[in-house]
């Protein structure tokens, strides 16, 4: 394998190792939220608010491939199937994608035959209480949000809700999400059509 | 251990009187078996009670006084494994008012207290006190009707822990006959022969239970309902082999070595491993593309050379389908539980299972690199098929609506003579996308729902 193609990570998976996973479980440790790591300053906020409720718009308007441009070559897409988050090394998770897999995720609408989303779920999205906090790193961001999504299938609207992490790393100036942990209230329970990107 | 039999009285037996060979016929069935809330009822005892019934796995609790919740049919039970290890069924259901005792889905207690009067029960089921005791004429401790109740017979096989209520029903090993032998060729082609339940991929679909354990053998469905997996794992055309389950994308699927074998009693057996190229890694060869998949092969490969092969097999997704009547499914490196809620509610829990390293040949850090390749190759399979296949279940259940078209038909395979081998031990063998195998186990059902079983619980004895 070359170097080069290695680094294509829409085509091939070598950077999921056990380092990626031990980052991903030590930064969202329970603790990255205490009020020790809080960035108070409004314009931080602001900044990472913005980009949280621009990603839950182009979802909503199911753009995923614009979606995509806000995360990195690498990231993580991670919907735990317990409360704490656990260590995806050992647990299954309701999702844990890289990107790759978010591409097959995307791919697989396209197809046209994904039943469970044909048609499509119409969602809408609200994000609020959104606060950001420090990170292991400097050029990393930790933010936190709670989520409603109100998603219209089948005849019926349901509320999926829960609260979000995103890691947030800074890549050639610009934040890009490296790692999203969503945690749905719900995660340990059985729940219907889990199809939509959360 | 001596055991309080109490039997069940006989106003329990309400069920309907329907004409069963009306409903199930040898071709085809009616829609109100999935949809009659009568029969869904009486489905709770004649199968859900009458026969074997998969509740949990012993790794779930492998300590002394672990317990989980589970339930047998719509019955709340708290599994227990007491001081001495042996394991219970008790009904989550306090003797004295009806409350359940625990509402936590697992954790490790000797006890349990009613939280709305304060009775407390032990692990074993066993009434241990009620506050202000005096306030009753009798020592309620005294009497084994204020234990818990439990489910009479409780036996394991090889780590799946099983239930049923009928004394009549035979031993379980019988019960499960031939279809024993695939379960441990499941489980032997791991370390020590074992596997350890982790978490779940938990799904429900607003569908009947019985369209789940239709789907569960069901070869001819895949190229179909699972289109869009398929298009999706076999995206990249550089691929050396087509990945996941591309084999039955051929013009005649039922000409595959892959077989359908019904093993009697309910229980069937689809058998896509004769697909496989015959050598370690063939299996890995053909799994689909997930998370840290090339870091993983590539540092196998590297340090342990051909051996890594058979490494990265133990991560793949066995291609089998161990269907084992009424409620558990063997597949991939799942353990798969059909939990029916209602007559047109159904939960379906994808648990994971993961490895050790038993005898110490991998090593703790292939050990873990495997692991982790295994947990994502098992997320596969959920996230990008079985929600297509509930979405169908869901549509079969709004199509059954429509209360003239009366029949479901289940007869692919059915009338074409030498299609079948009838084997010595009395399975049956066919072809892969047959409905053989709905076709046999529906005549199980329908002997259960015909059948008088001995249904009981049991209390532990008071000294």
């Amino acid at each position: 394998m070359t170097a080069s193609a290695a680094a294509d990570t829409s085509r091939y998976s070598y950077y999921v190792t056990n380092e990626a996973y031990g980052d991903l479980v030590e930064d969202f440790a329970p603790d990255w939220q205490d009020d020790d790591n809080l960035i108070t300053e409004l314009a931080e906020r602001d900044l990472f608010r913005g980009k949280l409720e621009r990603e839950a718009r182009i979802l909503d308007r199911l753009l995923f491939e614009e979606w995509l441009e806000l995360y990195t070559r690498d990231c993580f897409y991670w919907v735990p199937g317990t409360p704490n988050g656990g260590d995806p090394r050992t647990e299954i998770a309701v999702m844990f994608d890289d990107r790759r897999r978010l591409e097959d995720r995307i791919y697989r609408f396209r197809t046209g035959y994904a039943w469970s989303q044909a048609p499509s779920s119409r969602t809408s999205r609200l994000v609020s209480n959104v606060e950001v906090f420090k990170s292991r790193r400097d050029d990393q961001r930790m933010v936190r949000s709670n989520f409603a999504i109100s998603e219209f299938w089948d005849g019926e609207i349901r509320v999926l809700a829960g609260w979000a992490g995103h890691r947030f790393r800074k890549v050639a100036g610009d934040w890009l999400i490296s790692a999203k942990q969503v945690n749905l209230l719900n995660c340990d329970q059985c729940i219907r059509n889990p199809s939509i990107i959360l | 251990m001596a055991i309080d039999q109490l039997q069940v009285s006989h106003r329990l037996r309400n069920s309907p009187t329907y004409d069963w060979d009306e409903l199930v016929q040898e071709d085809r069935v009616h829609r109100t078996i999935y949809t009659d809330p009568a029969i869904f009822e009486a489905e709770m005892t004649q199968i859900f009670g009458g026969t074997w019934v998969y509740l949990a796995h012993e790794s779930q609790i492998p300590n002394p006084n672990d317990f989980i919740t589970a339930k047998l049919g719509l019955r709340p039970l708290i599994m227990t494994r007491d001081d001495e290890g042996t394991i219970r069924a008790l009904y989550n259901r306090c003797t004295h008012r009806g409350t359940t005792l625990c509402r936590w889905d697992k954790g490790n207690s000797r006890a349990f207290q009613c939280p709305y009067h304060g009775w407390n029960f032990s692990n074993t089921g066993k009434l241990r006190g009620v506050p202000w005791a005096d306030g009753y004429a009798d020592k309620l401790v005294r009497d084994p009707k204020y234990n818990l109740a439990q489910v009479p017979r409780v036996e394991s096989y090889r780590g799946f822990i099983f239930g049923t209520l009928n004394l009549d029903a035979p031993s379980l090993a019988d019960y499960l006959g031939p279809i024993r032998r695939p379960i441990d060729e499941w489980l032997d082609r791991n370390p020590g022969g074992k596997v350890i339940v982790c978490e779940a991929n938990r799904m429900k679909y607003k569908g009947n239970w019985k369209l789940a354990y239709d789907n569960s053998g069901d070869g001819y469905h895949v190229v179909y309902s699972h289109r869009s997996l398929l298009e999706t794992e076999n995206r990249f055309k550089d691929e050396a082999a087509s990945k996941g389950m591309s084999y039955y994308q051929v013009a005649s699927p039922d000409d595959l070595p892959a077989y359908i074998h019904y093993m009697g009693n309910g229980h069937h057996f689809k058998d896509k491993r004769p697909n496989l190229k015959p050598k370690p890694g063939g299996l890995w060869e053909i799994e689909s593309l997930h998370p840290g998949m090339e870091h993983v092969q590539d540092k196998l490969r590297a340090r342990y050379g051909e051996r890594a092969e058979a490494m990265l097999d133990l991560a793949g997704s066995e291609p089998v389908n161990i269907n084992i009547f009424p409620n558990l499914s063997l597949l991939g490196n799942h353990i798969q539980v059909f939990q029916p809620v209602s007559t047109d509610e159904t939960d379906a829990i994808w648990y994971g299972t993961r490895i050790e390293d038993v005898d110490g040949t991998l090593g703790e850090e292939a050990l873990n690199d495997i692991n982790a390749i295994r947990m994502r190759t098992q997320e596969g399979f959920p996230n990008f098929g079985e929600v297509d296949d509930i979405t169908n279940f869901e549509q079969i259940q709004r199509g059954l609506a429509c209360l003239e078209d009366e029949w479901i038909y289940m007869h692919r395979g059915y009338g074409i003579p030498g299609r079948f081998q009838t084997l010595e031990d009395g399975t049956i063998k066919g072809p892969c996308t047959d409905e053989l195998f709905m076709r046999e186990y529906i005549k199980e059902w329908k002997r259960l729902m015909k059948a008088d079983p001995n249904i009981q619980i049991r209390r532990e004895p008071t000294p």
